[in-house]
């Protein structure tokens, strides 16, 4: 048995049938070949299956494709604007917030959900956030770094505040 | 920037760009055509026969392809151990077999029974579960020091007390003994490093195909040394030729050890593809990594540290059971014992040192190096011990340490230091890291804030690590001499391209670590050129002549060197064709920023013009061969050492026993530094996974060989609000040994950081009144709590 779907990936229509028990994170990975997003374990615990569903972030590991039908999703490859970097993105080239790179895009796409509703949080905030998602290689130090990197940054722009939906 | 003077820069990292849009290439991410899935039948009993495997209901399961059990692969060798100890009457070490499916019985929780291959994921994972599989469980044991008692049940039908080998280093027993028993103060701790359960991010993964056209195999490979896997695999396990297997390994999500060793599924699933001619691809749920991963640690101890009355030290005895797991890893045997054993002297003068140890095997996951591999077991030892005594002789940590340190040397005008446990340091200055992390700190004041704090519900507590460990591993003879039973050098190619752009070929293998920025500023240093015009190759054993990887802080210290003697071979033969360009005597060429020049003249040309010569060598010197391409094997002449003070400060809740990490300094000498972000960034990392050790980490099997937190639900490892920003500093003492002066970062932090929050703990608790002498780890606030109640 599948089921249809319809869903906006990065501002493109997919349309596929799938198994109902196939995952989001299965989803986009093996059947539209979006590898950015990764899967760090089986319990909902890493975070790095983080994307952004209607504008929120969500562990994509915790909801089935079927779920998705609908939606408009955005993984860490479409976060950057027409070639143009999302700060955090830079932020975190800059202030060395990764290492290994595999939990990093979960990493920005929790950091750049809470950069939208708090345009300056403070460390506290900033780790309170992440505290969903697993780092193994950087202490969070940096990445924390990154965090407030980008807020300055997004700051310094003073564009309008803008959620991540297209 | 000028373009000679790259090392020493905080670059920004080359590799990021591909991380931070999503554009990493890990194995998981790779789809072969006519990809196929598998998935494991494994045990859920910790001990037990096999009575019997039944296969038939699964193998008429939608999508299923193959299935195998150990019967199958009974003629395969299983995966071999790249160290051998031997037992102290000169015996060899037991070695019993680790197959790639077990057929006979099964020995720890997880323990493979059968492999289930199919069209898709989901559909290998329903066919493994209809795998009928019946046990007759035995009795298990999971504790080392129980293992070897009489009675004890077998792991290894031929392995007699579950000893896999005991071993002793260092003076004699009876000189340790007698100087003890004379000291005028004896500090004595027993206790337990407890086992760690690695967690790189990225769970394992391989994908192996082959091509029946060509007899050729390509295994795609989360591993951190590619040719090590293929030399393993190929030569000891399934004896397929080497030249026809091609190992990758693409980015690696974290590795910290864990990805060091030959495991089973590498090799099994090279051995299915061949079967089914289709590529199969495994990778390994958390769950699976938890049961699978070789784990870290588990060390049971007694040590005895004994003192003058001036509070010198005049002895250590040290007595570990060592637990090695169900089988051998591939470097299991030396972790207690050459990189552990070797390691306690220390920052310290003790003249008299014996350590002895014993090797056990378990029905608990496999135990091999995990970030650190027995110089964080050492460290912890000796700054426990340290720290201890100078609670019991009512002595000043600090003052204890620097009445010990052995005095700075530099290796050049000061020889090296020999230790009584076999190693000769290279140069150091250790008091130098500890003054400079007390500055840091503000001691003095500490002492006062400490005693405010007892009056606000609160105990404040400083702790200190000085610690040393052995990197740079590890010059082949010295190491060969020792059990090894592969060389350990590193193998670099510079090619220079017609153009003057540069390719390098590396054998270390970067998984986090940063190498295509930092061997790339190495090169475009040494070469004077813009870093845009050298790329790092490393990972591919296609593209890479040779190499042994990365593992215990060597990746610049061996690999990097092994570069710059390419480099040199480099300028050496650049310096004659432009000689010939130039009508001069090659003795008479400079090469500096980028340039030949004939010295004490202005005539000069270009490295890209000499690189364009060598490769259109029309205009040529007699008899010099054209091209400009070399490679390197380099092998150190001896071990580096890198070393450092930490301190940590924690507050304790009277009332809960919650522990708060408040502060935590760290000063590591890691020799020359060619990237002080990168090198900050390993010490960051490392630091909270030595607070992960200290504070939450540690794996907890039950009676039964259940692993009773192997979950990310359950195993607590630090996440962003556990910690606090980590004060770093440096000092450099150059490596007097190795082209660039470099030691090494990647362990440093989780060397150093955990004994001195342990030890702020415990000094938090004296301050109070509770004079504690342990507390185990992690520490829990029901065990401080618990402290605080006697």
């Amino acid at each position: 048995m599948s089921i249809k779907i319809s869903v906006t990936v990065n501002g493109v229509k997919h349309h596929d049938r799938v198994e109902p028990r196939l995952l989001l994170v299965h989803y986009l990975r093996d059947v539209l070949r979006l590898t950015g997003t990764h899967v760090g374990c089986d319990t909902s615990s890493c975070g790095a299956c983080t994307i952004h569903v209607n504008g929120k972030a969500a562990k994509s590991c915790t909801l089935l494709a079927v779920q998705a039908d609908k939606t408009k999703i955005i993984t860490i490859e479409g976060l950057a604007e027409d070639d143009m970097m999302h700060p955090l993105q830079e932020a975190f080239k800059e202030c060395h917030g990764l290492q290994c790179g595999f939990c990093t895009p979960g990493m920005i796409m929790t950091a750049a959900d809470l950069l939208q509703h708090n345009s300056k949080p403070t460390e506290e905030e900033i780790r309170a956030a992440l505290k969903g998602n697993y780092c193994r290689c950087t202490g969070y130090h940096n990445i924390v770094k990154s965090v407030q990197y980008a807020a300055a940054k997004m700051k310094a722009a003073k564009k309008p505040k803008k959620e991540v939906v297209l | 920037m000028s373009t000679n003077d790259w090392i020493g820069k905080s670059v920004r990292r080359v590799e990021d760009k591909r991380f931070i849009t999503g554009m990493g290439r890990y194995t998981d991410d790779i789809i072969l055509p006519q990809q196929t899935y598998a998935s494991f039948v494994r045990s859920p009993y910790a001990h037990a026969k096999i009575i019997g495997v039944d296969i038939r209901a699964a193998k008429s399961m939608q999508g299923v392809v193959a299935i195998y059990t150990g019967a199958d692969v009974a003629s395969v060798n299983g995966v071999p151990c790249g160290w051998q100890v031997n037992f102290k009457n000169g015996d060899i070490m037991k070695e019993p077999k680790h197959p790639l499916l077990v057929a006979d019985k099964v020995r720890h929780v997880g323990d493979a029974v059968a492999i289930v291959i199919a069209e898709s994921q989901a559909e290998a994972v329903d066919a493994a579960q209809a795998v009928n599989v019946e046990y007759e469980e035995l009795p298990c044991v999971v504790n080392a020091a129980e293992a070897v008692k009489p009675g004890a049940p077998l792991v290894h039908a031929d392995v007699p007390a579950n000893t896999c080998y005991d071993w002793s280093l260092g003076n004699p027993i009876s000189e340790v003994d007698e100087a003890i028993h004379n000291a005028a103060h004896v500090s004595t701790l027993e206790f337990v490093n407890q086992r760690l359960i690695p967690n790189a991010i990225e769970p394992r993964s391989y994908n192996s195909s082959y091509e029946a056209a060509t007899d050729k195999y390509t295994l795609y490979t989360s591993t951190q040394n590619p040719h090590l896997i293929r030399l393993l695999m190929c030569a000891f396990v399934l004896g397929i030729p080497e030249h026809k297997v091609r190992v990758v390994g693409p980015d690696v999500g974290g590795a910290f050890g864990s990805k060091i060793f030959h495991y089973t599924e590498e090799a099994l699933l090279t051995w299915c593809t061949k079967k089914i001619k289709r590529p199969v691809k495994w990778t390994s749920t958390r769950t699976e990594a938890f049961q699978l991963d070789a784990h870290g640690r588990d060390h049971i101890t007694k040590a005895d540290m004994g003192f003058d009355k001036d509070g010198k030290i005049m002895a250590l005895r040290v007595k570990t059971f060592a637990n090695l797991g169900a089988y051998l890893s591939s470097f299991a045997t030396c972790v207690p014992t050459y990189l552990h054993g070797t390691l306690l002297q220390g920052l310290y003068t003790t003249p008299k040192i014996n350590v002895d140890i014993t090797a056990v095997f378990t029905n608990t996951t496999v135990v091999d190096a995990y970030r650190g591999a027995g110089r964080p077991e050492a460290t912890y030892l000796l700054e426990r011990l340290v720290d201890l005594a100078a609670h019991e002789m009512n002595m000043d940590p600090a003052e204890l340490r620097f009445k010990n340190f052995i005095p700075p040397f530099d290796g050049i005008n000061q020889p090296g230091y020999q230790t009584q446990v076999a190693l000769q340091y290279d140069s150091g200055n250790y008091e130098g890291v500890l003054k400079k992390g007390l500055e840091m700190l503000g001691y003095e004041n500490f002492r006062n804030e400490q005693k405010e704090a007892a009056g606000n519900g609160k105990l404040l507590g400083v702790g200190f690590s000085t610690y040393i460990e052995a990197c740079g591993i590890a010059p082949s003879a010295v190491v060969g001499s020792l059990g090894a039973r592969a060389g350990l050098y590193e193998v670099g190619q510079v090619r220079v391209q017609p153009t003057g752009k540069v390719s390098v070929y590396t054998g270390s293998h970067a998984h986090g670590q940063g190498h295509e920025t930092t061997f790339a500023q190495v090169v475009a240093d040494k070469l004077g050129i813009s870093m845009d015009d050298v790329e790092i190759v490393h990972g591919d054993s296609e593209a890479v002549a040779f190499g042994m990887g990365t593992y215990g802080s060597r990746s610049i210290a061996v690999g990097g060197s092994a570069i710059v003697k390419s480099i040199e071979k480099i300028i050496e033969k650049g310096k004659k064709i432009a000689a010939h360009k130039l009508e001069a005597n090659a003795d008479d060429i400079e090469f500096a920023s980028g340039k030949f020049t004939v010295k004490g003249t202005d005539k000069s040309v270009g490295f890209g013009d000499v690189a364009l010569t060598a490769y259109v060598p029309h205009h040529y010197p007699a008899g010099l061969e054209p091209g400009l391409d070399f490679s390197s094997f380099y092998d150190p002449a001896n071990f580096t050492y890198p070393f450092g003070c930490h301190i940590a400060v924690v507050e304790i809740d009277k009332e809960t026993g919650n522990v708060i990490l408040k502060r935590f300094i760290a000063v590591d000498d890691v020799g020359n530094v060619i990237n002080p972000m990168i090198v900050d960034g390993q010490i960051h990392g490392g630091v909270v996974q030595g607070v992960g050790q200290a504070l939450f980490e540690g794996a907890e099997y039950d009676a039964n060989g259940q692993l009773t937190n192997g979950s990310y639900m359950d195993y607590c490892m630090p996440r962003a609000d556990d910690v606090p920003m980590i004060e770093t500093a440096g000092q450099v003492t150059p490596c007097p040994h190795n082209p660039l002066g470099v030691k090494g970062a990647g362990e440093a932090g989780t060397i150093g950081s955990t004994p001195a929050v342990v030890n702020a703990v415990i000094d938090a608790l004296w301050s109070g009144g509770h004079k504690v002498k342990d507390i185990r780890m992690p520490v829990t606030s029901e065990r401080v709590w618990r402290a605080m109640q006697n």
